[in-house]
């Protein structure tokens, strides 16, 4: 692959690259100032041109998102930004936040110019206090230049951009979880429809979108549809479902590497290439078992499946449940399926919302199995039980409202359909891994 | 009154940025619990007062965060978060909140006798990349032994 100059991530590292002034030297706010002078429907044509898919997880196309809202609404729209980031492995819009606000905070100016909109909150999650305080000093200095206020850049658009803390709760990243709980509510999931474009936040029309995903119309504006779609991967013409996969895409790599971190690469580079070319090889000389492509969520990838490329339709013809964040996790072959599963499973556990019960109890049922295997006490049937149950929740079978329960369910299907016999194995030789920091936790609930 | 005019200053701070002072409950949650290191039952009902709202549904809301501290379980001066997910489970998260467990003489959720740190388990933090991290208060510290950590918070 020819090298690829970063866009989204081009002013990390840069001495003072959080500053105003840094950003405006880099040409920032001109993207800004191009949108004013474009009528919003022609910016929301633009970014529906691009076919920007939202980099949240669920890959849904932003432009089009833009146009399920109302014509002539007399207001107020709202725009939430999801910064709500919580997927395991996953820490791209942290870095976003953190290493380049302005480039956020320019891309919530021109959705928000887009979807007709005067009011931005940023959701964001509580644990992300240097993207805070980061992002409370930018906003200042936006006020205090004229980006942000009454009459932005003499151009009759007024904003205000307000931020939102969370309270550690994973389903506050699930949109209409977001909603409720910036309205002062526990985050359950709302039944769709009505979509938030119809009836969001304090019941008006609402667009949701990730960090990245905004980040990417400020360049879209900048450079144009065809720029964006002139990287990546065009739809496959096996499947007439698939938008294609387009524009660059921040990868996250943890686990078991020698190098983790966030990489930006034109969608469709390989979990192989990841590894190997950007996460420095496996650590310790060790070899891969299984690859997480996008967060726990979407299941795994098996060392033979790790030339998948990662867009937005590969992991779905490996089995996975999709893209997801493109969060990797490498897992090496000294470490045992189980004890990882076991670690998903208690993650979902403990941030189901309880709202649905086969999520609820069907998280709470998977962690306890997946327990008594891990104490030795597992029988063979366990496997298939675990199977019955995650085949039984999500919005895929129809029985929960969001799609937490499917991101539960995932893992454990990839996990004992894909190596199963290492779960065998496990059972019928009475391993045993319970380690003394699970037994604290467990007493400590 | 328990919570100080102060504190109240702050949560009507926030009214104008919402339609509905509902919207305030987690602002101003975080604001009492910062200051107080809990919510207790008074200043819930306090803060119903000023939001207009039954203190039922500020509680209905607090509790299901499970971040807020109720009375009888008040944070330590610190609050130390280990994070357990994957990518830090990988690389020997769990291993490092037993130490700090041992270290501290304290269980998962507990706080010291001297009240100098509440530790506490955490999923993801979003830190992967520096994995093990830990978040002390909202700061996060990344690739860290038990030994850095009470650096850290002995600092």
């Amino acid at each position: 692959m020819p090298d690829f100059e970063p866009v989204l991530l081009a002013r990390v590292n840069k001495p003072d690259s959080t500053s105003l002034e840094s950003y405006r030297a880099d040409g920032g706010y001109a993207a800004l100032k191009k949108a004013l002078g474009m009528a919003p429907a022609d910016v929301v044509a633009a970014v529906k041109d691009s076919v920007l898919r939202g980099r949240g997880g669920a890959g849904f196309p932003a432009g089009l998102k833009w146009t399920f809202l109302p014509k002539d609404h007399s207001g107020p729209i709202y725009l939430c930004v999801n910064a709500d980031e919580s997927e395991p492995g996953t820490f791209n819009n942290r870095i976003l936040m953190e290493e380049d606000p302005h480039q956020l905070i320019e891309g919530i100016a021109i959705a928000c110019h887009a979807i007709r909109s005067n009011t931005a909150y940023i959701y964001l999650r509580y644990e992300y206090g240097r993207s805070y305080r980061v992002l409370e000093a930018a906003i200042k200095e936006c006020y205090a230049a004229g980006l942000l206020g009454k009459n932005i850049l003499g151009a009759g658009f007024n904003l205000d951009v307000y931020l939102h803390r969370g309270a550690a709760a994973y389903i506050c990243g699930e949109e209409t979880g977001l909603i409720e709980s910036l309205e002062g509510k526990r985050a359950w999931p709302r039944i769709k429809p009505p979509f938030p474009a119809i009836e969001g936040l304090f019941r008006k029309p609402t667009i949701v979108n990730n960090v990245e995903t905004l980040c990417c119309v400020t360049h879209i504006i900048n450079r144009g549809a065809a720029w964006f779609k002139s990287i990546g991967v065009p739809p496959d013409p096996a499947n007439p479902r698939d938008l294609g996969s387009f524009g660059p895409k921040l990868y996250c790599i943890s686990g078991h590497v020698n190098k983790p971190g966030c990489v930006e690469l034109p969608l469709g580079v390989t979990a192989r290439q990841l590894i190997e070319e950007h996460g420095g090889g496996v650590w310790k000389g060790r070899r891969a078992k299984a690859v997480v492509p996008g967060g726990i969520s979407m299941g795994f990838l098996t060392a033979d499946e790790l030339d998948t490329p990662l867009d937005f339709n590969g992991p779905l013809k490996a089995g996975c449940l999709g893209l997801g964040t493109a969060a990797v996790v490498v897992v090496d072959d000294q470490t045992s399926m189980v004890d990882v599963l076991y670690n998903c499973c208690r993650f979902m556990s403990h941030e189901s919302c309880g709202q649905c019960t086969p999520c609820r109890e069907g998280t709470k049922w998977m962690t306890r199995i997946l327990e008594r295997i891990r104490a030795g006490h597992g029988k063979l049937e366990d496997l298939d039980t675990l199977l019955e149950v995650a085949g039984s929740m999500g919005i895929i079978p129809g029985t929960t409202i969001c799609g937490l329960s499917d991101g539960a369910a995932w893992p454990v299907k990839n996990a004992i359909n894909k190596f199963r016999a290492e779960f065998e194995d496990y059972i019928t030789t009475g391993r045993r891994a319970v380690t003394p920091a699970q037994e604290l936790m467990a007493a400590a609930h | 009154m328990i919570l100080t005019e102060q504190i109240r200053e702050r949560i009507r701070a926030e009214f104008p940025k919402y339609p509905d002072k509902r919207a305030v409950v987690l602002p101003a949650l975080h604001i009492v619990h910062d200051e107080l290191r809990s919510v207790p039952h008074a200043a819930i009902e306090e803060i119903a007062g000023l939001l207009e709202i039954h203190p039922a549904e500020i509680h209905d809301t607090m509790s299901f965060y499970q971040f807020f501290r109720e009375e009888d379980r008040p944070l330590g001066k610190r609050r130390v978060w280990v994070c357990r997910s994957l990518s830090c489970a990988l690389r020997g998260g769990e291993e490092l909140l037993e130490s700090l467990s041992h270290k501290w003489r304290v269980a998962p959720g507990g706080t010291t006798d001297d009240g100098r740190v509440s530790l506490e388990y955490a999923e993801c933090l979003g830190a992967c990349e520096g994995a093990p991290c830990v978040l002390v208060n909202d700061e996060c510290h990344m690739n860290v032994s038990a030994e850095d950590v009470e650096q850290i918070v002995g600092e």
